[in-house]
């Protein structure tokens, strides 16, 4: 292991024996993989999850759609679209969407069906409209679980985004990639490079997983988390409900 | 057969839910364990089989201290049914019933033979023995439990509400057959229920215990309906103790009124000389042999009697029945007399509603 | 449109003359790879994850612990996890490219879903029919082989499921390490620019998925009969 290199790259030179860029670069570029795909999958998921989810039409498809997608090797979904549009990195980035709908949709749709039917009754019982009842009470209520979604499509994107680096997207993916290149058996600065990568991006992985917890946190009333907690205690996870089940501890497994 | 010597129960945290508990249960007795929720009856049954362990103080099945003695051969020897029964929902009521046998390893013929013994003794239809529990009804699954905990025929059973999770027909049916049951084969019995109702109807004693697990009186129920110990029972016993003892009391125990009584056949003038006798305006009239034909008024007596006239009385008890039944019965009748008849129509006398509180002041003053 | 795209390569696509005698052959050696790999990571999680998960059942502060340690595991990006893996590892056989590393991280993977569904199986267990049980003298290891884990199966194999699935997508990663089942498509197509190559991996991947999957839910109903009839007779 050959530390010495790594300190001055620690902080964003770039790392001398490898040739890679500086890590508070890769930090950011990762962040911006792993964000906008995110921001991208809620704006497509969240009305489709929302609106099967209110009328109740589709659920089936909602949620296979999630098993579908833990099926399918995300590794050689990024290799075609590469190759596919001649080494341009955009399809990529769309695969990198794509990755990360499944989680989102499918929680959403979950989310809003869980809601107690006598709870919606009521509501229309009082009089409020649908597009009501679907504002002020089925998104509130299914919140934790579509943030629990969120987190999960999250996780998922960061190691989907350290694959891609494969193919030349930045992040925190490349210097692990480089340090394989170089044959990081037995050279040790790939070695220590590498070492120092995993952590990186484990530990990012980890911040991102649980800053989004802390978001869940501020956005879901109180009284309804302790509710939730109560109902979710031990929840196994189960095949046919997809991530919805999975809780903070666990997500879909990160490919 | 099981003794409670100074068995004292305490958890941790401070609460004790059993204190100082002092207490026999002779062998072939129904002993029941009754009290509000907290006062420790279901931690000391369960402590018999040592599924809780007393802080101190020993408990003894069969003269052998509990805690001497293996748990699972413990357990192995003893019956044990709860409220929720805990069916193993993995295996069919054969299966189940055949749990503990199949534990000491009995061979195949004999479990068969068991299990199907069992069926009968509990009244399950044969059929049930190859279904699983979800798909037996809530009574037939407690009949199941209890066969379960007969299988071996072990000589002590623990019963924690047993009847509880049915709704209230079911659940006198199956005490009335229990109590059948237990008649034929005397185990010695510790039933834990919270209603006193239950407790009386099943129990050879009660243990009354209050809040803390302190015991409060251990007697037969009569002798508790009739002397509580202090205010705590007496307003366990609730308000109707006095209807709650006569349902301990069959009608048997009443001498019944003869009343004028006829035969077809007896002169109308006869009729009339014994019903002035005995003060009514009205005779029994029953046939050659004996039969209960009804009654009529002897203003309207054919001559010689016949039984054709004869109306049926409104109110009728049988022997057996319990005082209370009887009571309740007399309750709607507008002439406050009822007809006693055995199985067969056979006349015994006639009951009174006076006759009825007669006999509990009698039985008051006998309990002193 | 996407045809037209994907033939830029200059090769058509679908390819079917990619289906020569050569690459069937190997295409039958990599799905046994595939399998291989799969298979063991899977036998290898159950093995850990069962007494780790009895254990916690018993001991309930070792739970969340465990849980808590797994699940950052979980969240590490597998080629990561693969890489740091053959980084570290000696680099004798069965390590280095072997089938160890592979293994090693594949079975991290397969733990956690493996030991939190096994610990969900063993609460959802009515806690009167374990009372029943200890009652009618039952020892502790009896019981939970007799009664405990046939009830707790529904759940566990449902783990299995998802774990199976998992897995075979996550052994198309291994390709860069040194194995790779069917992903070693993905890198040999990727290398000779070769679509046709990388999706008969992609598809055949999810096939497979899509097989086990079933024929788990299959197993799943003949292990457990009792709850087949549900729902007949209430």
């Amino acid at each position: 292991m050959n530390w010495a290199p790594i300190w001055p790259w620690l902080i964003g030179q770039e790392h001398e024996a490898l040739r890679i860029t500086g890590v508070p670069t890769l930090l950011l570029e990762h962040l911006l993989y792993v964000a906008v795909p995110v921001v991208a999958a809620i704006v497509i998921a969240l009305p489709i999850g929302l609106w099967v989810g209110h009328i109740n039409k589709g659920g089936t498809l909602a949620i296979n759609v999630s098993n579908a997608g833990r099926a399918i090797p995300s590794l050689g979904l990024i290799l075609i679209a590469y190759i596919a549009f001649e080494g341009s990195l955009t399809p990529v980035f769309v695969t990198l969407i794509a990755m990360a709908v499944p989680p989102i949709l499918t929680n959403t749709y979950v989310g809003v069906r869980e809601v107690d039917p006598e709870i919606r009754d009521a509501a229309a019982g009082m009089g409020l409209s649908g597009w009501q009842i679907l504002r002020r009470v089925e998104i509130p209520m299914a919140m934790p679980v579509i943030m629990a979604g969120i987190r999960t499509s999250a996780v998922q994107v960061v190691a989907t985004a350290t694959l891609a680096a494969f193919v030349g997207l930045g992040g925190l993916g490349r210097p692990i990639f480089t340090g394989l290149a170089t044959s990081v058996q037995f050279n040790p600065d790939a070695r220590t490079v590498v070492v120092v990568a995993v952590v990186l991006v484990a530990v990012f992985a980890i911040v991102v997983e649980q800053s989004l917890g802390v978001v869940e946190r501020l956005v879901v009333p109180s009284g309804l988390r302790r509710l939730q907690e109560q109902q979710r205690s031990g929840a196994p996870v189960n095949a046919d409900a997809g991530p919805a089940q999975q809780t903070e501890e666990q997500s879909t497994v990160t490919v | 057969m099981i003794t409670f010597d100074a068995v004292r129960k305490q958890y941790p945290d401070g609460t004790v839910a059993v204190d100082d508990l002092n207490l026999e249960v002779e062998e072939g007795e129904v002993v029941v364990l009754v009290g509000p929720s907290g006062c420790g009856k279901t931690t000391s049954m369960r402590m018999v089989n040592r599924m809780i362990e007393p802080t101190s103080g020993t408990i003894t099945v069969d003269g052998r201290d509990v805690m001497q003695t293996d748990p699972v051969k413990l357990r192995r020897d003893i019956g044990y049914v709860i409220q929720q029964i805990g069916l193993f929902p993995h295996r069919t009521t054969a299966e189940n019933i055949a749990t503990v046998p199949e534990l000491l390893g009995w061979d195949r013929k004999r479990i068969r033979d068991r299990v199907d013994e069992l069926i009968a003794t509990v009244g399950l239809p044969e059929g049930v023995a190859d279904r699983y529990p979800h798909q037996l009804s809530g009574g037939q699954r407690q009949r199941v439990g209890v066969a379960r905990a007969l299988a071996t025929d072990p000589s002590v059973m623990l019963m924690d509400e047993p009847f509880g999770a049915v709704d209230p027909i079911v659940r006198g049916r199956l005490q009335d057959e229990f109590l059948r049951l237990q008649a034929q084969v005397h185990k010695t019995i510790v039933f834990v229920t919270h209603d006193i109702d239950e407790a009386i109807k099943m129990g050879d004693r009660i243990a009354i215990l209050a809040e803390g697990g302190v015991l409060q009186q251990y007697e037969t129920p009569a002798t508790i309906l009739a002397k509580p110990a202090n205010a705590f029972v007496e307003d366990f016993l609730g308000e109707e103790r006095g209807l709650k003892r006569l349902s301990l009391i069959p009608v048997k125990e009443v001498a019944a009124d003869r009343g004028p009584v006829v035969r077809v056949g007896t002169s109308a003038a006869d009729a009339r000389q014994i019903a002035q006798r005995e003060g009514t305006d009205w005779v029994v009239i029953l046939s050659e042999d004996a039969t209960l034909l009804g009654w009529t008024f002897i203003d309207d007596l054919a001559d010689p009697i016949d039984g054709a006239a004869a109306r049926p009385f409104a109110t009728e008890v049988n022997a057996h029945d319990s005082l209370r039944a009887a009571l309740d019965a007399l309750v709607g009748s507008w002439t406050g007399v009822a007809v006693r008849v055995s199985d067969g129509d056979h006349y015994e006398g006639l009951v009174t509603r006076e006759m009825l509180t007669a006999e509990l002041r009698e039985d008051t003053k006998s309990a002193a | 449109m996407t045809m037209a795209l994907l033939a830029q390569t200059g090769r058509p696509f679908p390819d079917w003359a990619w289906f020569n005698e050569r690459n069937v052959g190997e295409l039958r050696e990599l799905l046994i790879e595939h399998i291989q790999l799969t298979g063991l990571a899977l036998l290898l999680g159950l093995l850990i994850a069962i007494p780790l998960a009895v254990a916690a059942v018993r001991w309930r502060r070792v739970y969340s612990p465990l849980l808590a340690f797994t699940g950052v595991l979980f969240t590490v990006p597998s080629a990561a996890l693969f890489i740091l893996l053959l980084a570290l590892l000696p680099q004798r056989p069965p390590f280095g490219l072997g089938i160890g590393t592979s293994l090693v991280g594949l079975t991290i993977y397969t733990l956690l879903i493996l030991f939190r569904n096994t610990v969900a199986g063993l609460d959802s267990v009515p806690p009167e029919v374990t009372e029943a049980a200890t009652a009618m003298g039952y020892t502790p290891g009896r019981r939970l082989v007799r009664v405990e884990f046939p009830l707790a199966l529904p759940v566990i194999i449902a783990g299995v499921r998802i774990a199976a699935v998992t897995t075979i997508g996550l052994v198309t990663v291994t390709a860069f390490i040194g194995q790779g089942g069917l992903g070693r498509l993905f890198l040999s197509g990727f290398r000779t620019q070769y679509t046709m190559e990388i999706a008969v991996g992609l598809v055949l991947s999810i096939v497979l998925a899509v097989v086990v999957d079933l024929a788990l839910v299959l197993s799943e109903r003949r292990l457990t009969p009792w709850s087949q009839s549900r729902g007949a007779g209430t």
